[in-house]
């Protein structure tokens, strides 16, 4: 096909323009409906925060109960790499001195040193992880305090991971598909190599009017979740009610899970 | 100009070859980790940043480093330096290249680099540190280029260049100040908390760049026709000295403060650096290693007739650089993470394919660096005044 040059250059003329058309088309085209609706069921809170009654998981509970991990390690196809150097959790446990580090003494009263405590991300309201974020992939949600990821925005670079003083982060070292062990939920997304994950508060279940899941498998009532803004939430009723702990507050992070003991 | 990189006798060349093949066994394993993932690295949940890190953070260093020759040329019109400004600002531009290439090897996702660009944040100090150590690698590619064909046209560089250089000033404190920002602004990582370590990052980067400097001087010496002058080395051995001397205190202050003050997370990293914490030692040998490098650098670059020598000048200066390279290029980055944040223990080890990847970074540097310095000394060859 032959064409002159200034033909050429009226073509590129109106491609271009074509081109500014889209964004005055975006602005003209806008409405106040939201882009997504809402489900009238779900759970909305301002300031979501779980409280761990450890006396009741310790007493009411079975010896080696893991229902609540292994409930959100399902729901949200977590993988099981089978490595101490590359694990991938959400929620776990570990001995008293390891996630309280720093407080334990000789002679603790109620033999605390190698007792297992839940835990898992602190949703924290300075979260430190998503200061240091260079993409906004890790993000404190505006309306409810809930520290998110944006998987398919990460680079990868795990600073998060160094930004976290609680180890809450995991990092996909390998493709972790073929390590899902648990039965896939198809309503959460998979995750690909190189990105990085942490607990939620089971944000996708709070839409749905559901509570986290690690929540509702607990058969004693150990994990506890509400809105701390509320004074009628149960967690505001337990917190106020009893001496709780929460991990290295002195770091002023005002980590959102509550410790009973 | 560029032609000048192409024509060289077959030392030369073979050189050349060489840092090809090294580049090309790097890129070999890159593609290996490119498919497994970075599990092929010895980084762990534990220690998610290893030696692509550390190596990042000591190459800004040397990086910043080349405004010691720029800031008494440029500032307190130290002649003696005029003649290697250039071999400082193309060291820079080679390290500078190294940095970013250790930051892109360590992506899980290096496809998505952009993000960093097309989500913009002010409050990551990550993304500062993507804008300072571009804009430091165009500033000294502007300002090399322009002054170096200046010089070959027998012209004063144009004028406009000149607010340049003033602004790569501050620009190279810059660098490395964020840099250690990246580390000094993290809750909960006791080692990097520490309000001295930009401070400490810009003298260990001082002693160890200008130390680079001086030995690629001999080199350059020895290989090629233009002699970078006795002066300049002289006084670069000064910086040296004063930076080395600087550095070792500000290691001192740190291991006084936190054992004067008893504080267990204080201690913790230094005692597993040193000790050895909980039975576990593996840094232990490189970071006594460290300290005899030290040592020795110290006494032989304070004597000044062992700094006067070359033949000591140039074994200070390689103490120098490698203990400098122990102390921020392995011990600084690996030890933030030990212990962990449940005061547990977990080790790392760089693993072959890893460090592999890492040489093919430096090769790709040196590469750099040869080609630079070539047309940057058959440049000062032509102009030399005939004897």
């Amino acid at each position: 096909m032959e064409t002159s040059r200034r033909n050429f250059l009226k073509i590129s003329g109106v491609c271009a323009l074509g081109l500014t058309a889209l964004p005055v088309a975006d602005v003209l085209g806008q409405t106040d409906l939201p882009k997504a609706i809402q489900n009238q069921q779900a759970l909305t809170g301002q300031h979501w925060a779980m409280v761990v009654d450890m006396k009741k998981c310790w007493e009411k509970g079975k010896e080696g109960c893991v229902d609540c991990i292994k409930a959100c390690h399902t729901v949200h196809n977590v993988p099981d790499i089978g490595t101490v150097k590359e694990e991938i959790k959400w929620i776990w446990t570990d001995n008293y001195e390891n996630v309280f580090p720093g407080q334990n003494n000789e002679y603790n009263v109620q033999n605390l040193e190698g007792r297992p405590f839940i835990t898992l991300c602190n949703h924290c309201t300075n979260p430190p992880c998503v200061r240091v974020c260079p993409t906004q992939a890790t993000f404190k949600r505006q309306s409810d305090g809930i520290v998110m990821m944006d998987f398919h925005r990460c680079i990868g670079c795990r600073y998060c991971m160094a930004g976290c003083p609680y180890g809450a982060r995991s990092f996909n070292w390998r493709d972790p598909r073929p390590y899902i062990k648990t039965e896939l939920n198809m309503r959460f997304p998979t995750r690909e190599r190189g990105v990085v994950e942490k607990c939620n508060f089971c944000a996708e279940r709070l839409a749905d009017g559901l509570l986290p899941a690690c929540v509702e498998a607990c058969k004693v009532g150990a994990l506890s979740f509400g809105d701390l803004a509320d004074p009628n939430s149960v967690v505001r009723k337990l917190v106020a009610s009893h001496f709780t702990m929460r991990r290295k507050p002195e770091l002023g992070t005002q980590p959102n899970v509550y410790y009973i003991v | 100009m560029l032609e000048r990189a192409l024509t060289g006798d077959k030392k030369y060349y073979r050189w050349l070859m060489f840092l090809l093949v090294l580049m090309g066994l790097g890129f070999a394993s890159y593609l290996y980790q490119f498919n497994k993932g970075l599990t092929i690295t010895g980084m762990s949940r534990d220690v998610s940043w290893g030696f692509y890190i550390a190596q990042f953070t000591f190459l800004v260093g040397v990086a910043a480093s080349a405004v010691m020759v720029v800031l008494p040329y440029y500032l307190h019109d130290v002649k003696v330096f005029g003649k290697i400004t250039i071999l400082g600002e193309f060291l820079a531009i080679a390290s500078v290249t190294m940095c970013l290439l250790f930051i892109v090897v360590d992506l899980g996702k290096p496809m998505r680099l952009l993000n960093v660009l097309l989500y913009p944040t002010p409050n990551s100090i990550l993304f500062w540190d993507m804008i300072v150590l571009n804009g430091y690698l165009f500033l000294n590619l502007l300002i090399g280029w322009n002054v170096l064909e200046a010089e070959r046209k027998g012209v004063h560089y144009p004028n406009w260049v000149k607010p340049l250089i003033y602004l790569s000033i501050p620009w190279a404190v810059s660098i490395h100040t964020v840099t250690a920002f990246l580390y000094a602004g993290l809750p909960g990582r006791h080692y990097w908390l520490t309000a001295i370590m930009a401070a400490r990052f810009l003298a260990s980067a001082f002693a160890s760049g200008p130390a680079l400097l001086i030995l690629l001087a001999f080199l350059v010496k020895k290989h090629t026709k233009f002699d970078p002058g006795k002066e300049a080395i002289d006084k670069l051995s000064q910086i040296i000295t004063y930076a080395m001397i600087i550095s070792m205190f500000f290691v001192g202050l740190e291991v006084f403060t936190a054992f004067y003050s008893n504080i267990p997370t204080h201690k913790e990293a230094l005692l597993y650096l040193f000790l050895g914490l909980e039975g576990h030692g593996r840094l232990v040998p490189f970071m006594w290693l460290f300290l005899i490098l030290a040592v020795v650098a110290l006494i032989l670059l304070i004597n000044p007739n062992t700094r006067k020598k070359e033949k000591t000048l140039k074994i200070a200066c390689l103490a120098t650089f490698f203990s400098m390279w122990l102390e921020k290029g392995l011990g600084l980055v690996i030890a933030g993470f030990i212990p962990n944040p449940f005061n547990e223990v977990r080790e790392y080890v760089p693993t072959i394919p890893e460090l592999m990847i890492a040489l093919g970074v430096y090769a790709t540097g040196f590469l750099v660096l040869t080609i630079l310095y070539k047309i940057a000394t058959s440049v000062k060859e032509e102009t030399a005044p005939s004897s």
